[in-house]
């Protein structure tokens, strides 16, 4: 999936989201918005990305992005095995599965 | 004995006057009648608690004095209960047994407490009045008409209104501190690392963060020294001692500096609550405290920071949920694209789809830098202004929220409702631990005084919660109700 079919808008105004925009987001998030919805969902995202360029106004240049209130970095453990094989108890959460794997629709013809 | 606090539960079954599993029943008949109604509970397990609570009397029999011995607790569901139905809240996960047990709910087994079952909540924790969960809203004890507050709404009115003395729940922007704010109880949400998130099905990662939510503060001490520490298993979990959260404060509110933030006393606040909240502050200043204006310059760009940065982590974080491995399948899917998305369409509801909607574009090509970044830099602005106030002041004090209780269905634009955290998500971007006790009514409904503290001084901040509920009485107002006896309403100093 070619993640530049989302336009960056020049300047980056804020501008109402129009429907093919939000079928654009919606095949990358993997989730069905109807025709029938579309506007009302289009109309929606548009005010919460209104609060959202609020943000746009403040001058943040030379500040440092915070990822982490405490700026932790990833702690290491020893590589010691830790996990137990639990592969039956967790194949049966599956809503399909069949000798040790995972079921899903044919892939490959 | 459903209106006696946590600690003094403790010390009546230490001194054997009911048993745990009197306790547990009693609790366990009041869900029966006062759930139906409510819907603050989405599983009860009665069987098992009965067994716990047996097993805490016969433990008790043999001398374990553990703090929560036989007390009875609830969880938010959104912490994996092993063989226990695990929903969040959502179509997703109706049927999600979970193969573990999170580190929360093994630390408070530990401690002895037995478990009830699990609370209602927003689906996934995205909302602030408990009206977007799959098995439906749950109602306020103080007024059925009134939402209880969210995301942790189910855990609230079931303490308040008695079902239980004590659950968790889960605060991303407000999820611990509103609710109780609405329902008249304590919320304690710690800062960020302090309590395992390992288990606790995740929303916005670098936000979220297990606490409690008791009648007392002095109950989520007791909770709180049960539930924080390290847990290797959750990478973000902090490395240093638990402090004393229990024993005597060991800060007095004489000569305790205490910042009042304009920006929480300007714009929606509503009047009576303004009021409240000053008389609160107040008794803090006859106790000796000194009260000091400050500033927190940028507290406004904090709920659209926050509605980029916990939107882009669930996106990321609700990517998990595809319709193979475990949750929710759609029927008959003809191909893997169409299993994928119509497992999604069918599983998640309006807002959480939104959410991700709005997550996938603040992190898709083009717009990355624009949203992502740039509301992470503004995350850092929000935690400078917190660390230059508590450069001249011990705590933060405010209202919880601008207002009381909303009806269900109040707030139907998503933009109104996220506003609602206007005072409480600033501390989650900070990382700060903060607390929402009981501090007056406005129009017959309660509402919460906020403390907000530096980093990891939860027993500051509970200390100093404990000492204001001993100048205090709202946190033992209960609601109006005929199967409760009601404790006096007038005295508060």
């Amino acid at each position: 999936m070619n993640l530049g079919i989302i336009r960056a808008r020049e300047a980056n105004l804020p501008q109402p989201l129009n429907t093919p925009e939000i079928d654009k987001i919606a095949t990358l998030a993997r989730l069905r918005v109807s025709p029938g919805e579309a506007g009302e969902v289009a109309a929606r995202i548009s005010e919460i990305l209104g609060l959202i360029d609020q943000m746009r106004a403040v001058d943040t240049d030379g500040v440092e992005p915070l990822a982490h209130p405490l700026d932790a970095v990833q702690r290491l453990r020893a590589d010691e095995v830790s996990e137990t094989d639990r592969r039956e108890e967790l194949l049966a959460l599956a809503p399909a599965s069949r000798d040790g794997l995972f079921l899903v629709p044919k892939v490959i013809e | 004995m459903l209106h006696l606090s946590v600690t003094e539960l403790a010390a009546e079954l230490s001194r054997g006057a009911f048993s745990s599993v009197e306790l547990t029943r009693a609790c366990l008949d009041r869900i029966r009648r006062r759930n139906p109604q409510l819907n603050a509970f989405i599983t009860v397990s009665e069987e098992s608690a009965l067994a716990e609570a047996a097993g805490a009397d016969r433990a008790r029999a043999k001398g374990d004095t553990r703090s929560l011995l036989g007390i009875p607790l609830a969880h938010k569901d959104i912490f994996c209960t092993r063989g226990l139905p695990t929903t969040c809240g959502s179509r997703m996960l109706q049927h999600f047994l979970p193969p573990y047990d999170a580190g929360v709910v093994e630390r408070l087994r530990e401690a002895g407490a037995v478990l009830l079952g699990k609370t209602n909540m927003d689906e996934f924790a995205m909302g602030s009045s408990n009206e977007t969960s799959f098995f439906g809203p749950v109602r306020n004890p103080h007024d059925p008409e009134k939402v209880p507050g969210g995301s942790s709404g189910g855990s609230a009115a079931a303490v308040a209104g008695g079902l239980c003395p004590m659950a968790t729940g889960t605060d991303t922007g407000g999820s611990i501190r509103q609710p109780a704010s609405f329902c008249g109880i304590t919320g304690f949400k710690p800062s960020y690392g302090r309590v395992s998130r390992w288990g606790m099905i995740a929303f916005a990662s670098s936000l979220d963060q297990a606490g409690t939510l008791t009648r007392t503060a002095a109950d989520a001490a007791l909770m709180m020294q049960a539930m924080a520490g390290l847990d290797p298993r959750d990478s973000t979990s902090v490395d240093r001692p638990v402090e004393d959260y229990v024993g005597e404060p060991g800060r007095s509110l004489r000569g305790l500096r205490v910042g009042v933030p304009l920006p929480h006393f300007t714009g929606g606040l509503g009047a009576g609550v303004e009021q409240g909240v000053r008389a609160a502050l107040g008794e803090l200043e006859k106790a000796g405290a000194e009260l000091i204006d400050i500033d927190l310059p940028n507290n406004h760009l904090s709920v659209p920071a926050y509605y980029v940065v916990a939107p882009a982590e669930a996106s990321a974080n609700l990517s998990r949920f595809d319709g193979v491995r475990y949750g929710y399948r759609c029927e008959d899917p003809k191909d893997l694209e169409d299993l994928y998305t119509r497992t999604r369409s069918e599983g998640f509801g309006d807002e959480v789809k939104r959410r991700i909607l709005v997550g996938t574009y603040a992190l898709s090509a083009g717009y990355y830098d624009a949203y992502y970044i740039k509301a992470q830099r503004i995350r850092r602005l929000i935690r400078q202004d917190f660390a230059r106030a508590f450069n001249e002041v011990d705590v933060i004090a405010g209202p919880t929220s601008p207002h009381v209780a909303f009806a269900h269905g109040a707030k139907a634009d998503p933009v109104e409702m996220y506003l609602e955290d206007i005072f409480t998500i600033a501390v989650n971007l900070a990382g700060l631990p903060a607390i929402s006790i009981p501090a007056g009514y406005d129009q017959g409904l309660p509402f919460g005084l906020h403390i907000i503290g530096p980093d990891f001084s939860e027993a500051r901040v509970l200390g100093i919660a404990r000492q204001f509920q001993q100048l205090t009485d709202w946190h033992l107002q209960l609601p109006r109700d005929t199967h409760l006896p009601r404790r006096a309403r007038e005295g508060a100093s």
